[in-house]
């Protein structure tokens, strides 16, 4: 009887050991790594902060892909390379964007028609990067670099004057074409 | 003492088309009625233009300033008005538009005011780099970086060899060897003149095996003081970094300079701007371009700067239509434009005019090997190709595609025509611009934290003072602070009264 009882305390005793001889952060780990990797999913997404995921901005959307509650396919914006890289840090599979998501091919920026501003400030306070300046009563613009196309100021607009134009192709930022193939191979 | 030479990896042995122009004297272009000169013809930062629409210019007279260390000024190449500042075609692959300016000839072709520095080797090596710099010479060879750059190199380095590129590797291109035996007295002047400027041990002038008569002219110019090499035939030879292996054997570690090997490299054409600049106070207006293929005459063209290739494939007695593609430099790594008015600029050493045959289709990969064999950079051609045709940039960056040259050796041989150095292209592109998407990540993400500070602040304020409000009614008897603030007024009142009957006793 106190021999099969050693035989389960001995054992134990030993596992105790052992976890106490880890390195204390090594013990804790679960939440470090889990925020270690929100803040890089987080690093992948493109800070937007359009909210076009359903989720408030990027900082969430990454905590729920952590956690699992979101799919990596959900970010417009980022579109292709952004589900490829998070596919290639979780070890997941490439997928398409969500099908209810518009793919954005071009970089947008916003434009305010000063002649019809009226100078609410609602664009103002909707606005997550403070790319719109002005005041109460007085034009507003938009610092296009600054704006990141999020198109949040759009909606509050009593007047509508906001619009959303396609940023320049300029020789600095041109991108080659990728060769089409006319033949490719069944896989 | 002859000078051991060395090989690379890879390379090409190919048909050099090369006696179709090199055999005429090269003629002079004539005046275009209008030029059209990008200001952005080098590597680096564009230049800024320092005049307006409507003024009247002369020839060498300074129209753009260099902006930054890395750019270079920008000169007008004949007399006459400036009609238009604005965005017009320019010799690039993506066709866009780029800012220009646009003169329009006078017919007189007057000169401006332009100042020679005597006895450059009494000069101080500083003041030479600013009067090359002043001249807007930069890397007339085909890249296009700007001359002055590589001299300080020189002056903060200590030099071993300084090399003057005239291997002209490329089939079909011979504005080099045209402008050797044509102008060797430059070319040899320029040379000890960038020799001075970066204080060169030793001092190499390089020629190709196929350049007899270009070798021929140079030797009767030279002293002891300069080697004079012949580098056997094969492409891509004059490549800076395989050249600086044919003749040093040393190898440029990946990302590495020339100047981490003690060596500086400048291409022929570039040493007879330099003599210009310094004797004459020339600057860079116009340049040798190599018009050939199709063309009934295939030959040299001496090419004021701005004027259009359409102009230039006239001159040589040919009209280029829809059955013929026009690619700016050689057939290996130059670039074909569909318009033709895009101007001529610092680095267009070719015009090549060729039939327009459709490619053949793109097949499959067979993993032969064949691109492997022929990189000159040790690369691993078909392991690139998957990756950038994958979008993988992290893989491709990994195995070096910033080390690829776009030689194109690997496209020539591949058996299932695969556009090899498209796809490179496409993704090296890609990778800067998925850099740039991050840097406006980081940007937007540190905005956006800022917002959220300043907003927190805000409302730590407003509840602070809220509850400051609420603390001061709380302990506080409202009617004793009320007294105490009559009492107070009471006092105030009285001592007003006082001051005004004592100034008034006074009077």
């Amino acid at each position: 009887m106190e021999q099969g009882a050693f035989i389960i305390v001995i054992p134990m005793i030993a596992c105790l050991l052992a976890w106490l001889m880890m390195p204390f952060d090594f013990r804790t780990n679960t939440t470090l790594r889990k925020r270690a990797l929100v803040e890089r999913l987080n690093a992948l997404l493109p800070q937007t902060q359009c909210g076009k995921c359903s989720y408030d901005g990027c900082q969430p959307y990454a905590e729920a892909i952590a956690s699992g509650k979101a799919d990596i396919n959900n970010c417009p914006p980022g579109g292709d390379e952004t589900i490829r890289n998070i596919s290639t840090l979780l070890g997941r599979d490439m997928k398409k964007l969500e099908s209810e998501h518009e793919q954005q091919l071009q970089q947008h920026v916003v434009l305010i028609d000063e002649q019809i501003c009226i100078g609410c400030v609602k664009c103002i306070n909707a606005c997550p990067v403070d790319a719109i300046i002005g005041a109460a009563k007085q034009m507003h613009t938009v610092i296009s670099k600054a704006c990141t196309g999020c198109e949040l100021c759009i909606a509050p607009c009593p007047v509508d004057c906001i619009s959303l134009v396609p940023v320049n192709v300029e020789i600095k930022k041109w991108v080659w074409t990728k060769p089409q193939p006319e033949f490719e191979v069944s896989t | 003492m002859t000078r051991e030479l060395h090989s690379f990896p890879g390379g090409l042995q190919m048909p050099t088309f090369k006696t179709l122009s090199d055999q005429e004297m090269s003629i002079l272009h004539p005046l275009p009625e209008r030029l059209i000169l990008p200001l952005q013809q080098h590597i680096g930062i564009p230049s800024q233009p320092c005049v307006s629409i409507g003024d009247k210019v002369l020839k060498g007279q300074t129209i753009a300033r260099a902006f930054g260390y890395v750019s270079v000024p920008m000169h007008a190449s004949t007399s006459g008005k400036i009609i238009d500042i604005g965005d017009y075609p320019v010799p690039h692959p993506s066709e866009l538009k780029a800012p220009c300016i646009v003169i329009e000839s006078d017919g007189e072709d007057k000169l401006f005011d332009i100042r020679p520095t005597n006895e450059y080797a009494s000069v101080d090596p500083k003041e030479l780099q600013d009067v090359i710099r002043e001249c807007g010479i930069i890397g007339l060879g085909g890249a296009g970086f700007p001359a002055h750059v590589k001299l300080n190199e020189g002056v903060e380095n200590a030099v071993d060899t300084l090399i003057i590129n005239g291997v002209e590797c490329e089939p079909y291109i011979t504005c080099d060897d045209r402008l050797i035996q044509e102008k060797a007295s430059y070319v040899v002047a320029g040379t000890r003149m960038i020799r001075h400027a970066v204080q060169a041990k030793h001092c190499v002038i390089a020629v190709e095996e196929d350049m007899p008569a270009a070798y021929a002219e140079l030797e009767k110019l030279i002293d002891d003081d300069i080697e004079l090499v012949k580098v056997p035939t094969r492409y891509p030879a004059g490549g800076e970094k395989q050249l600086i292996q044919v003749l040093t054997g040393k190898e440029v570690p990946s990302g590495g300079l020339p100047i981490h090997a003690g060596i500086v490299m400048h291409n022929v054409a570039t040493a007879a701007a330099v003599f210009r600049a310094v004797t004459r106070g020339e600057p860079v207006i116009s340049r040798y371009v190599t018009v050939t293929g199709l063309v009934e005459k295939s030959r040299n063209l001496q090419v004021l700067l701005g004027t259009t290739v359409k102009d230039c494939i006239k001159a040589c007695n040919f009209e280029a239509d829809e059955n013929c593609r026009v690619i700016l430099g050689g057939p290996m790594m130059g670039m074909h434009v569909t318009n033709p008015d895009v101007p001529v600029i610092k680095t267009t050493n070719c015009i090549l005019v060729q039939e327009n045959i459709p490619r053949l289709p793109e097949m499959p990969c067979i993993r032969c090997g064949n691109c492997v064999d022929v990189c000159p950079v040790n690369l691993l051609p078909q392991q690139l190709y998957w990756f950038a045709k994958t979008d993988n940039t992290e893989a491709s960056q990994r195995h070096h595609i910033f080390d690829c040259i776009e030689c194109g050796c690997c496209s020539y041989v591949c058996p299932s025509n695969i556009p090899l150095v498209q796809y490179y292209r496409y993704g090296k592109s890609q990778i800067a611009a998925e850099e740039r998407r991050r840097d406006g990540a980081d940007h937007a993400s540190a905005r956006f934290a800022a917002r959220n500070e300043r907003l927190q602040k805000d409302e730590r304020e407003k509840q602070s003072v809220k509850e400051e409000k609420r603390i001061a009614n709380q302990k506080e008897d409202k009617q004793s602070y009320i007294n105490a603030a009559v009492e107070r007024s009471k006092a105030k009142r009285a001592l007003n009264k006082k001051t005004l009957e004592d100034t008034n006793k006074d009077d």
